[in-house]
């Protein structure tokens, strides 16, 4: 008999296990976002889950959801085509933090300031884990990697800060760790309007951990567990990770602001006829005729 | 304000991006995202003017990249989509362009051609991305790229690129030039009645039964939407017929000969040409775009000489009418192939020709159009 | 069976101020032993101690947990969140009147 997982009727269980480390947060966060997108009671034949490159980018190919793994750094702004042709779909961006906020930064930030309504998940594990280790946008000053063997010597980036001076309507930050706090604040993100973004701090034992010492996978999140600080309502500029600091997590921003739709309906209201945010798939794929 | 509708049946006094943007709504093309570059954006801010009067969806972009990606991500919600471009941000979508090819996502993208390379001549015609198009995303595939020489000829292809794109799944290239995309002349829009348009093909089997990537009999695998209740996925790795990633020789081969033969041995429903007088001709002009046209003065000279001359354009320039030059070859003694660049679609012609006819270049390096004495010039020396 | 690592440090909970009203489940734990890939997620982080490390290897080479302290599972189901793996998972069997807090 082979033996199922209540999870696996929202995978693709003829593709698990996955490639994914031991001791990787990978699985936990995906975990987190299929438990709180069926709390939510969103159909799921109405999700579409879009990735781009990289550890993270194949999520993917592991939900059972019309799903989308694109090129590097560009998930966003397939999302944005799936969102705007049909903004009946919930359309969610599962990715890494070199995906997102390196190679596809600018599409971050822009569509973050037009705040189209869709939910970004951002797996930082402050290094690129599917080419062997390499420094990134978000490796701490000073952290070794593959590409800083002599220690980053650049800043990086406070994601929840970017993402808050950006536009977002809804910022936040677990770890892997906190998986209660992580699934109620992906829920609250998929509920919201506008662009949301949640940053899920995450192990990677194979080689961010191992180039910094720091352990198994277990060990990482213990040390989370020393490390976090929950901080509702703290100021997303001071969020920043300091090497040996510490991680500061929850709920930075929750705030209402008219999504890229709502401001295009306004604008075009009682000009053409009805808006243009109702369901539109059916009505524009042509019905399919034998040939 | 009331909508005008998508097609504007009539005679239309408008430039060449305005032809393409009223083609594209007229092939019901309902969203398009784009990044404003010279000098293509006229057809992007004719389709934001246009597009919200039909109920689509226009966005400018913060680049081609994604211009390119939100156009593919929206032919998987439903719409026919349509980006605009010129060189820089034409090199800008080729990686994505890549994507489309391997997710097999239609939809519809517009180069201007400027004169290049880099920044080049934003203002000015070239024609040197001709072989980008080909061969412009890495890897192995095969495209379809169509090459208009009039605002009438340019309304008109992008009809046929929307249904080309549907009937087989893939981007579809518009290859223009400035001097097209400015020209402004009478175009007429027919009755939308008389418009045909290739359905997108939809699955005809339940979620459960339904394999993504296999195909029809004619090699072209039936496209599920997003939010119907397929549950696809859909990746730019090497897929087998599930869409799950496989990375071997083997499902390598079978997608990617697919991918090819999609095309290839549908080529015959593809292909399209003119030819004038190519039949006993002793030299034939083959030539495509503003240069096809601008080579008709100089045919018409030569033929005043005396000269038998034809003129040969292919319509749509990949795949290239390899069968048909072959055949020409055996019959004249040369072609002369005017083109604004250093020789890109005359290497087709010689490679076509096998060697059985002379081709004589006549490049330009771009800025503007061809000197019609250099071209009449070429036909002498081709008929000696 | 190696006892599980945290068995004797202290837990973070903090007591429920309603424990005495409240009705404690009775869970069971499952567990997919060819799909862990050994991280000691579930074992270090269950708040009731029930599971340890098997000095079993499954397939792939890695030791798997198991129920040490079966009685003890409340169905809590932070190792159904916190596994990777798609691994482990509770449920509840039965419930039980616990009286708690001693009132």
């Amino acid at each position: 008999m082979i033996e199922r997982h209540p999870m696996d009727q929202l995978l693709r269980e003829d593709r698990i296990p996955h490639i994914w480390c031991s001791g990787c947060g990978l699985g936990t966060s995906l975990t987190a976002f299929m438990s709180a997108l069926q709390d939510t009671g969103i159909s799921l034949d109405n999700v579409s889950v879009v990735s781009g490159i990289g550890c993270t980018g194949r999520v993917a190919g592991y939900v059972k959801l019309d799903s989308f793994h694109t090129t590097h750094g560009r998930p966003i702004p397939f999302a944005v085509g799936l969102h705007l042709a049909n903004p009946s779909l919930k359309v969610v961006v599962f990715s890494g933090d070199g995906d997102l906020i390196a190679i596809g930064g600018n599409h971050f930030i822009h569509s973050a300031r037009r705040n189209l309504d869709m939910t970004i998940i951002c797996v930082n594990n402050f290094n690129y884990g599917m080419t062997g280790g390499q420094g990134g946008p978000t490796t701490p000053i000073g952290a070794k990697t593959s590409t800083t063997p002599y220690g980053n010597f650049e800043f990086p980036f406070n994601i929840p800060h970017l993402a808050a001076a950006s536009g977002a309507t809804y910022v936040a930050r677990w770890t892997a760790l906190d998986a209660r706090r992580l699934r109620k604040s992906i829920h609250e993100a998929l509920m919201k309007r506008g662009f949301s973004v949640v940053e899920i701090i995450s192990p990677c034992p194979t080689l961010f951990g191992r180039f910094n010492r720091q352990g198994t996978g277990l060990d990482i999140l213990n040390s989370y567990r020393e490390q976090t600080v929950i901080q509702h309502g703290a100021d997303p500029a001071k969020v920043g990770i300091e090497p040996g600091g510490k991680i500061i997590v929850g709920k930075f921003v929750d705030i209402e602001r008219p999504t890229f739709l709502d401001v295009v309906n306004q604008g075009l209201k009682g000009k053409f006829g009805p808006p243009v945010e109702k369901p539109r798939a059916e009505e524009l794929a042509i019905p399919s005729v034998d040939e | 304000m009331e909508s005008k509708g998508a097609v504007l049946t009539g005679e239309h006094f408008i430039s060449g991006n305005e032809a393409c943007a009223e083609g594209a709504l007229a092939a019901g093309c309902r969203f398009f995202a784009g990044y404003p570059i010279t000098p293509s954006t006229e057809v992007a801010e004719h389709m934001a003017e246009r597009l919200p009067e039909v109920g689509g969806t226009f966005i400018q972009m913060e680049d081609e990249l994604a211009s390119m990606n939100a156009i593919l991500g929206a032919a998987w919600a439903g719409a026919k989509t349509m980006s605009a471009t010129s060189g820089p941000g034409f090199s800008l979508m080729m990686e994505n362009l890549g994507l489309g090819i391997m997710t097999e996502t239609p939809c519809v993208l517009v180069n201007i051609q400027r004169g290049g390379p880099s920044t080049g001549l934003p203002t000015l015609v070239g024609q040197g991305d001709m072989m980008q198009a080909r061969w412009g995303s890495h890897g192995p595939y095969e495209i379809i790229a169509l090459s208009p020489s009039s605002p009438q000829e340019i309304f008109d292809l992008t009809i046929k690129a929307f249904n080309l794109s549907e009937q087989f799944r893939i981007p579809v290239l518009i290859m223009s030039d400035e001097v097209v995309g400015h020209m402004t002349e009478k175009v007429i829009i027919p009755p939308a009645d008389d418009i045909k348009l290739t359905p997108r093909r939809t699955p005809k089997v339940s979620p459960e039964k339904y394999l993504p990537y296999d195909p029809d009999e004619d090699l072209v695998p039936a496209m599920a939407l997003a939010g119907q209740g397929y549950k696809m996925h859909v990746t730019g790795l090497t897929h087998d017929r599930k869409g799950y990633p496989v990375i071997t020789e083997e499902a390598q081969i079978e997608l990617v000969q697919r991918l090819i033969d999609k095309i290839r041995k549908n080529r015959d429903k593809i292909i399209e040409y003119h030819e004038d007088q190519c039949e006993g001709a002793d030299v034939i002009v083959c030539s495509y775009g503003i240069s096809a046209r601008t080579s008709l003065l100089p045919i018409q000279l030569a033929r005043e000489e005396g000269l038998k001359v034809g003129l040969f354009k292919p319509i749509v320039v990949w795949p290239f009418p390899e069968e048909r030059i072959g055949q020409l070859a055996a019959g004249v003694k040369a072609f002369v192939v005017p083109e604004i660049n250093y020789g890109q679609i005359s290497l087709e012609v010689e490679r076509c020709a096998h060697g059985k006819a002379e081709v004589i270049q006549v490049p330009h390096a771009g800025g503007g159009i061809h000197d019609p004495a250099k071209v009449l010039e070429a036909i002498r020396r081709a008929a000696k | 069976m190696k006892e599980p690592s945290t068995a004797e440090k202290p837990k973070f909970w903090r007591k429920p101020l309603d424990a005495d009203r409240l009705q404690v489940p009775k869970g069971k734990v499952h567990i997919i032993k060819e799909r862990c890939k050994g991280c000691g997620f579930c074992i270090e982080y269950c708040p009731r101690d029930v599971l340890g490390l098997s000095d079993e290897f499954n397939s792939k080479g890695y030791h798997f947990p198991v129920a040490v302290n079966e009685d003890a599972c409340v169905s809590c189901k932070l190792c159904d969140l916190l596994c990777p793996e798609f691994a482990i998972y509770s449920e509840t069997i039965e419930q039980e009147e616990v009286e708690k807090g001693g009132k």
